[in-house]
C-alpha cells in the first residue's frame, strides 16, 4: 500500500556563498538539486557521511534556512509561499529535534515552563496546564517528580526526553529528527528509539530521521535515501536498500558498517568494497556523477553527464547509470 | 587452536581517584586484566565508564586532581618484568611513547595547527632523542608518511594540518605513535571522529600495522561493531569496574554479565531486522557515590539481596572466561 505524501520536496537546493577577501570565491552546494517525498505516517531515514548535506536537508525544509532554489508542499501548501497564520500554522504542524541535549533547553526555565511556553505562544488552550504537562512528560518516560526541575538536573537522555515532551506538545504531525542520539550512550539511545517508535503509533506522525549510524536507521526507519555530496543518490524501501543497495556509493557506505557479530564480521570483511580516499569538497564537486572519482564501475558517461534518479525497481530509485535503460 | 598466551602486561587492582570539589570520583577501582603479547585486546562500555582512565593510568598519564591509589602493572619488557607504577618520572618517560605508544581519540587536538605534519613528526623525533638532528627526522617523516598509506606524501609531509582531511590527519597520529616501533600501542577511539567509510579504511591500516610490526594493541571503544571486527579478547567496564573479559567469541556469542547482555541487545544490528530493541533501564550512576555492592544492581534484572551488599570478585567460569557477578 503506497501511503499519501505528506511532503514533497522538489528540485531542492541550497548553495552557501564562500566568502573570499573581497570576492565571493564560490558556493558550497550543500543541496544540490533533490527531490522526494516523505508519506504520512512514515519515518523517512536520510543517511550519508558527515557534510554530505542531511542537516542542510532538514531545515530547509522546515525553512528555517531559506532554500536557493526549489519547492516543498506540506499538506498542499507550498511553504516557501506562507505568510503570517499560515506560517503560524506550519511552525506548529512541523517541528524540529536537535542533536544536542545539552544546548537546545534554556538552563533558567523549569520543565515545566520550558513544555508550556510554546504552547502559550501558539496560543493552544489547555485546561490544566499541570495535568496537560504530567501526560505528556509519562508520554516520555518522565513523571511528576521531574515537573519542576531544572534542565541541568537531568541526564543526556533525559534531556532529549524533555525536548520530545516539549515538541508533542504542540501536536504536530511532522518531525524533523536530526541525529537525536547520536551524544548519547547506546544503552540510553535504546530507550529514546523505542520511545520514539511508540509515540508515533500513539499520535500517528510522519518522521524525517537524519542519521550517519546505519544500524539505527535500519531499526527506525520504513523508506530512505542516502546522500553523497549534496545528491540524493538512492531512495527506496530501507529493508530493500539494506538488502539489496543498488548504487554503489550506498554498496561502499553498507559494507563498510563493522556489524556487532565477530563471524559475520570476518565474513562481510572479506568481501568489503576497497574504495581509496574520502568525499571530495562540495565547493567544487566532479563532473557527471559526483561519485566517479571513487566509483569501482565508472564508465565514460559517468565522468561527463549527471545521471538523474530513475526508478530502477518499483519504488527503488537510484540516480547511477549502470541502471539507465537507454 | 589456542597457544599458550604469554602475558606483556598484568595489571592488578588498578585503582584510581580525582578529588574534586564535589568529592572523591571512584573513577576506576580495582581493575585487574592481563594483555597478551602480539593480540588486540578492547577495552569496552559506555561513557564515563573509566576506559581512557585505565589506559592512561597503564604508564602514570594520571594528572591532577587524580591520583593513582593503589595496584601494579607488570609490563614484560625485553629486561624482564617490571611494575609501571613504581617507576620514577624520569623512567616512566622512557617507555611511555617508546615502548607503549598512545593514539588519541581526536586528529584536530593531537596535531599542531600552526605547523606543517612533516616538521611536527620530526620535531617530536628530536626531542624524544630517536634521531640526530631535523633533517634526519624529516626522512623518518617521509617514511611514516608512506607507512600509513597516504598517497603523494612527498608534497603531503609540507601540508599544515587545515589542508588534511580528518581520516589523513588520523592516518599521520597513528604513524606517528608508531614512529619508535612500540611494543604495545594504546588507542583510545581511534575512529570515533570519523565517518564508516573511513573508519574502514582505518581500522584496515592498524590490522596492517600491527601484523607488520608485532605490535600488541589495546583498542579502546564504545562501538561494539568495531569491537567484533577488531579485537582477540575484551573487557567490558561498568561504572569504573571491569564486569567481564572474554574472547570476542565468548563475549558476543555467550555473555555471561547482564549488564553486557543488555548492551548487545540494545545496540542497533545493522544486518539484522529488529522489532525491537531491549533498552537497559535507567542511567550509568555517579561516581562520586556509586551504588552498594554491584554497581549495576540498581539497574539489572536478576538483582538480589547480595548484590546490594557485596561486591562482586571477578571469577573465571570457563576457560578465559571472567565475570563479576553473583548469579556465578
Ligand atoms: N580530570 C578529571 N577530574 C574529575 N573526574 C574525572 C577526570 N577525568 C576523568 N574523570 C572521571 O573518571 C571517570 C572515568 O572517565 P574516563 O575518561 O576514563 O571515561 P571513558 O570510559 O573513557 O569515557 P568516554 O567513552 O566518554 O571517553 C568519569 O566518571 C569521569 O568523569
Ligand atoms: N551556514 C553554513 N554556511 C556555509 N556552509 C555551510 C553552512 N551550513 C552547512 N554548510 C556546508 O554545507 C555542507 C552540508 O552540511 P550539512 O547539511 O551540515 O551536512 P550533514 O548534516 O550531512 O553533516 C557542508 O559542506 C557544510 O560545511
Ligand atoms: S553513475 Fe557511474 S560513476 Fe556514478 S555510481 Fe554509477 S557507475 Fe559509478
Ligand atoms: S551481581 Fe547482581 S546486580 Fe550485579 S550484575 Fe550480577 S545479578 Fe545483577
Ligand atoms: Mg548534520
Ligand atoms: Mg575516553
Amino acid at each position: 500500500m503506497k501511503l499519501e505524501p505528506i511532503l514533497q520536496v522538489r528540485n531542492l537546493k541550497k548553495y552557501f556563498p564562500v566568502k573570499g577577501l573581497f570576492f565571493t570565491k564560490g558556493h558550497v552546494k550543500a543541496v544540490d538539486d533533490i527531490s522526494f517525498e516523505i508519506r504520512r505516517g512514515e519515518t523517512f531515514g536520510l543517511v550519508g557521511e558527515s557534510g554530505c548535506g542531511k542537516t542542510t536537508t532538514g531545515r530547509t525544509i522546515l525553512r528555517l534556512i531559506e532554500p536557493t532554489d526549489g519547492e516543498v508542499i506540506f499538506q498542499g501548501k507550498n511553504i516557501m509561499e506562507l505568510k503570517g497564520d499560515e506560517m503560524k500554522w506550519f511552525r506548529r504542524k512541523a517541528q524540529i529535534m536537535f542533536q544536542d541535549p545539552y544546548s537546545s533547553l534554556n538552563p533558567r526555565q523549569t520543565v515545566f515552563e520550558v513544555i508550556m511556553e510554546p504552547v502559550r505562544f501558539h496560543g493552544i488552550h489547555v485546561d490544566d496546564p499541570e495535568e496537560f504537562v504530567i501526560k505528556l512528560l509519562e508520554s516520555v518516560g518522565l513523571n511528576e517528580m521531574h515537573l519542576y526541575r531544572y534542565p541541568h538536573e537531568f541526564s543526556g537522555g533525559q534531556r532529549q526526553r524533555i525536548a520530545l515532551a516539549r515538541l508533542l506538545a504542540l501536536r504536530p504531525e511532522f518531525i524533523v529528527l536530526d541525529e537525536p542520539t547520536s551524544a548519547l550512550d547506546v544503552s540510553v539511545q535504546a530507550n529514546i528509539l523505542n520511545t520514539l517508535k511508540d509515540i508515533q503509533r500513539e499520535f500517528g506522525f510522519t518522521y524525517l530521521f537524519i542519521s550517519h549510524d546505519l544500524g539505527v536507521v535500519k531499526y527506525m526507519s520504513h523508506r530512505m535515501g542516502v546522500m553523497y555530496l549534496g545528491k540524493l543518490v538512492e531512495v527506496g524501501p530501507s529493508d530493500e536498500i539494506f538488502e539489496k543497495p543498488l548504487h554503489p556509493y550506498t554498496q561502499l557506505l553498507l559494507s563498510a558498517i563493522p556489524v556487532p557479530d565477530p563471524e559475520l564480521a570476518k565474513e562481510l570483511k572479506a568481501k568489503r568494497m576497497k574504495v581509496e580516499g574520502e568525499p571530495p569538497s562540495p565547493i567544487n564537486p566532479p563532473s557527471g556523477c559526483r561519485f566517479h572519482p571513487r566509483c569501482p564501475f565508472a564508465k565514460d558517461i559517468c565522468k561527463k553527464q549527471e545521471p538523474p534518479l530513475m526508478e530502477a525497481e518499483k519504488d527503488h530509485y537510484v540516480a547511477c547509470w549502470l541502471y539507465s535503460k537507454a | 587452536m589456542r597457544r599458550m598466551p604469554e602475558p606483556i602486561l598484568e595489571v592488578r587492582d588498578l585503582t584510581v581517584h580525582f578529588y574534586t570539589y564535589a568529592g572523591i570520583v571512584k573513577a576506576i577501582e580495582r581493575v585487574s586484566f592481563d594483555v597478551y603479547k602480539g593480540e588486540t585486546f578492547a577495552l569496552v562500555g559506555e561513557t564515563g565508564c573509566g576506559k581512557s582512565v585505565t589506559s592512561r593510568a597503564l604508564t602514570q598519564l594520571i594528572e591532577s586532581p587524580g591520583r593513582i591509589v593503589g595496584g601494579k602493572v607488570i609490563y614484560h619488557s625485553d629486561k624482564g618484568p617490571i611494575d609501571l607504577l613504581k617507576l620514577r618520572e624520569e623512567e616512566i618517560r622512557e617507555i611511555r611513547g617508546k615502548e607503549i605508544a598512545y593514539i588519541f581519540q581526536d586528529p584536530h587536538a593531537s596535531l599542531d595547527p600552526l605547523y606543517q605534519v612533516g616538521y611536527q613528526i620530526a620535531e617530536a623525533m628530536v626531542v624524544h632523542n630517536t634521531v640526530k638532528d631535523l633533517k634526519e627526522g624529516l626522512q623518518r617523516a617521509l617514511s611514516i608518511l608512506k607507512r600509513v598509506l597516504i598517497p603523494d606524501p612527498e608534497s603531503r609531509i609540507k601540508n599544515y594540518p587545515h589542508e588534511m582531511s580528518g581520516g589523513m590527519k588520523q592516518r599521520v597520529v597513528i604513524g606517528t605513535g608508531l614512529t619508535n616501533n612500540p611494543k604495545v600501542l594504546i588507542a583510545d577511539e581511534p575512529t570515533t571522529a570519523l565517518d564508516v567509510t573511513v573508519q574502514a579504511q582505518i581500522l584496515d591500516l592498524m590490522n596492517k600495522l600491527k601484523r607488520d610490526y608485532n605490535t600488541t594493541l589495546i583498542l579502546i571503544t564504545h562501538n561494539m561493531g568495531v569491537v567484533a571486527e577488531m579485537a582477540d579478547r575484551i573487557a567490558v567496564m561498568y561504572a569504573g569496574k571491569i564486569a567481564e573479559i572474554g574472547t570476542a567469541e565468548q563475549i558476543f556469542k555467550n555473555p555471561l554479565h547482564p549488564y553486557t547482555q543488555g548492551l548487545l541487545k540494545a545496540v542497533p544490528n545493522p544486518m539484522k531486522r529488529i522489532e525491537r530493541l531491549d533498552a537497559i533501564p535507567g542511567t550509568v550512576p555517579n561516581l562520586i557515590t556509586p551504588p552498594s555492592g554491584c554497581r549495576f544492581h540498581p539497574r539489572c534484572p536478576f538483582a538480589k539481596d547480595i548484590c546490594k551488599q557485596k561486591v562482586p570478585e571477578l571469577k573465571e567460569i570457563e576457560d578465559g572466561h571472567f565475570v563479576a557477578c553473583h548469579l556465578y
